[in-house]
């Protein structure tokens, strides 16, 4: 699965890299309400906008194509909106709408590609985001690709028996039968991974690891980050 | 569907995201009322577990094949607290992980699909899964979770300002009905499978009390009474629309006037009409939906 | 010396009726190696299940001499040790440095003292390299692995491992006897593997319809009970 480059980049190393996680959401969070609050007009912008995010990729030392091939993948999306908008008469919000979604989209690319996801998760939960919420989330992605492996080995299953012929009606109950399946075994993972945490002592509570220190670079980051943007959506 | 960044307005967005996060707050300290702590891994599984689900194939039609979305399927077998927090666990990782919907907007769309659309969801299942009308309430509610969270992801963007031709809308609107037909009757299918590995899987309604369902109910009147609001910010698509459904000419003169018009009359304020006939038709939809899921019910007969 | 796991007249009924155990005696000294065979359904896991609390029977079940009750349950599952026959299961942190670390931190360690020891109980396993990598992008035989140091680093006096050789190749199989040889701490091995028991065990229980059917070597317990896959006998 193509999400899996994206892990691997997480895990290099960079300047983009080190930075503590809260600063890095800091930075792209003032990166894109600065975008979403730029009027459509405002060309030299997003070209600025642009340059800002050129420069981040390059500390994060990540390959730009396989960067910007990833974060176009919106881009049929906007294209369609923009076609529209487009045609409705409106040529400068068109070209807008499509730039805005691809710089938002890229930027927050760059945020994943440079943060391993259990940084992010705690740099969440130490910006307030409730606890549930987050070990939920750290569950499913632990056994997202588990489970979807299961269900594309079920599909294959599937597509062998497919020359028997059967109508629509029947092909639709066995793809039913097949979500019933990968429920059960889905619920009775999750009574095994139960069992395996008592086994091993716990009692209640989930403990989260040593949270990261929030650095005088980490401190600079954010700073520059917020400045530019705010620059970049005042002066031009 | 899943907005990404770009789209929407600030003043969209930011509302949305004010509104999302004490909900979802609230959501999740409820889901960790009622579950106990070892269904935090049950929760994350069967977020994995949807995601994967949209990998299996439902022949639709010639050629065609649709796939579980899975708020109602959520909200029938954890309840519909932990169903929103599983959906927006989902939205989140879809966002940060997939790039599938933006970020400043994720209030936007964890509002949409992960709030509206289960509550919508889980609302006829609620109502009707005690009486007899238990797979017909299963349908519904699937049909009803998709059109409400694509309803309000259109509104969101009408109102900042997407130009919107009626004939996309027209398009757009039709294809989330069928979005919607689609969703409930693989969901039906879904809880009828899995009850036949386990019943107890699938909850009893009765497990939450009356006070839920006021809020559900209230939450859901709060939702259409704001829907019409924001829709009302583009009139001409909306009344095209009703024009173009024949509600204008072909229907009884004691419909013709409420529907087309938009309006009740004998109401006092503008806002309020408005709202009544939304919730006119919201009610219509619901009977619809209802009754075809009874319809479809019956033609399984098992 | 008194064995490190004493079971008496061990019975336990399954919620829908079936008697899954039917009065288990058992006993394990300490550094002893014991094989547990029996048919699917016989009751081997159950039983097993019992040895930490998982599930609660009648009869008594003692752990170094504390009988095991609610009050008991986390100081024995420091004692006793799982490896379950799913590592997908076990494995259920995002990360391996973060699962091996789970049980220290649930015995009360800093995240720091967690980690060291995690690490240390990753390099007695060879597993060291896989620390930051996440579990489902390990080998069926490196989860194995990783699953053992999470159980290791809480320093148990008693290992279960409920079909360790469970899709592992013949390679992995060999580490994998290595590896438990060169431990100090009793084991029971829940294995259909005869050869896998042949290598480590010095004692075999035999299991049937949830009672201990014979107890013996590991060849006599196999030969009894013709628990063999030759065809031709």
């Amino acid at each position: 699965m193509h999400h899996v480059v994206v892990e691997r980049w997480s895990r290099r190393s960079s300047p983009l890299h080190a930075r503590d996680a809260r600063a890095k959401l800091g930075a792209l969070l003032a990166f894109l309400v600065a975008i979403s609050t730029t009027p459509p007009q405002a060309a030299r912008a997003f070209v600025a906008y642009s340059a800002l995010l050129a420069v981040a990729i390059v500390s994060a030392r990540l390959p730009f194509q396989g960067l910007l091939g990833r974060a176009a993948l919106v881009l049929p999306l906007s294209a369609t909106f923009a076609a529209v908008t487009w045609w409705s008469g409106d040529p400068a919000r068109a070209i807008a709408l499509a730039v805005k979604s691809f710089i938002s989209g890229l930027a927050a690319l760059l945020l994943v590609a440079t943060t391993p996801l259990t940084q992010l998760l705690n740099a969440l939960e130490s910006l307030g985001v409730p606890r549930p919420l987050i070990l939920v989330v750290q569950f499913l992605y632990r056994y997202l690709f588990v489970i979807s492996e299961q269900a594309q080995h079920m599909r294959l299953a599937a597509r062998c028996r497919q020359g028997l012929g059967l109508d629509r009606r029947s092909r639709f109950y066995a793809a039913a039968g097949a979500l019933g399946v990968l429920f059960a075994r889905s619920w009775e993972r999750a009574d095994g991974i139960y069992r395996a945490m008592l086994a091993r002592g716990f009692s209640g509570r989930f403990s989260p690891l040593a949270p990261a220190r929030f650095g005088a670079r980490d401190f600079a980051f954010l700073c520059a980050a917020v400045a530019a943007s705010t620059a970049i959506r005042l002066a031009l | 569907m899943h907005i990404p960044d770009g789209f929407l307005g600030p003043a969209v967005w930011a509302t949305l995201d004010l509104v999302s996060v004490p909900a979802v707050g609230l959501l999740a300290r409820k889901a960790q009322r009622d579950l106990e702590d070892r269904k935090i891994p049950l929760l994350g599984v069967m977020g994995a577990f949807v995601f994967a689900a949209q990998m299996i194939n439902f022949p639709v039609g010639p050629g065609t094949t649709g796939h579980l979305v899975g708020g109602t399927l959520l909200a029938v077998t954890l309840g519909p607290a932990a169903a929103a927090v599983v959906m927006t666990a989902i939205l989140a990782i879809q966002a940060f992980v997939f790039q599938d919907g933006g970020i400043v907007v994720l209030g936007a769309n964890v509002f949409n699909m992960a709030i509206a659309s289960v509550l919508a969801g889980y609302l006829p299942y609620r109502l009707w899964a005690g009486s007899g009308w238990r797979s017909a309430a299963i349908f519904a509610g699937g049909v009803l979770s998709v059109l409400t969270s694509a309803c309000l992801a259109l509104a969101q963007l009408l109102i900042s300002g997407v130009p919107m031709p009626r004939r996309l809308m027209l398009v757009s609107l039709g294809l989330f009905l069928v979005s919607g037909l689609i969703e409930g009757a693989v969901t039906l299918a879904a809880v009828r499978a899995i009850e036949r590995l386990n019943p107890v899987w699938i909850r009893s309604p009765k497990d939450s009390g009356s006070r839920v369902l006021g809020a559900v109910a209230i939450a859901a009147v709060t939702l259409v009474a704001g829907g019409v609001l924001i829709a009302s910010a583009a009139p001409d698509g909306i009344w095209s629309l009703v024009g173009k459904l024949g509600l204008t000419a072909q229907t009884a003169p004691w419909l013709h006037a409420p529907l087309a018009d938009y309006q009740v009359n004998g109401l006092e304020s503008a806002w309020l009409r408005k709202a009544t006939a939304g919730l006119f038709g919201l009610v219509l939809v619901y009977v619809a939906c209802f009754l075809t899921g009874k319809f479809i019910a019956r033609q399984r007969s098992i | 010396m008194s064995p490190v796991i004493q079971v008496r007249g061990l019975r336990y009924r399954y919620p829908d009726g079936t008697q899954a155990l039917d009065g288990v005696d058992f006993h394990l000294d300490a550094g002893e190696c014991v094989a547990l065979f029996g048919a699917n359904g016989s009751g081997k896991t159950t039983f097993v299940l019992h040895l930490n609390g998982l599930l609660d029977g009648e009869g008594s079940v003692e752990v170094c001499g504390m009988p095991v009750t609610k009050d008991t349950f986390v100081k024995v599952r420091a004692k006793v040790g799982i490896v379950f026959q799913d590592s997908d299961e076990q494995l259920f942190m995002p990360t391996v440095l973060e699962d091996v670390a789970f049980g220290p931190v649930n015995l009360g360690l800093s995240p720091q003292k967690a980690a060291e020891r995690a690490c240390a109980a990753l390099e007695k396993v060879g597993a060291a390299g896989a620390i930051h990598k996440a579990p489902y992008h390990l080998s069926s035989g490196e989860k194995r692995r990783v699953a053992l140091a999470g159980v290791l680093v809480m320093n148990p006096d008693v290992l279960v491992l409920d079909e360790p050789t469970t899709s592992l190749d013949p390679p992995g199989q060999r580490d994998l006897v290595k590896l438990l040889r060169g431990l100090p701490q009793a084991k029971l091995l829940v294995t259909h593997d005869v050869e896998f028991a042949r290598a480590l065990a010095t004692r075999a229980v035999f299991f049937e319809r949830g009672r201990v059917a014979g107890e013996g070597t590991v060849n006599e317990i196999v030969q009894r009970f013709s628990w063999s896959r030759a065809l031709d006998e």
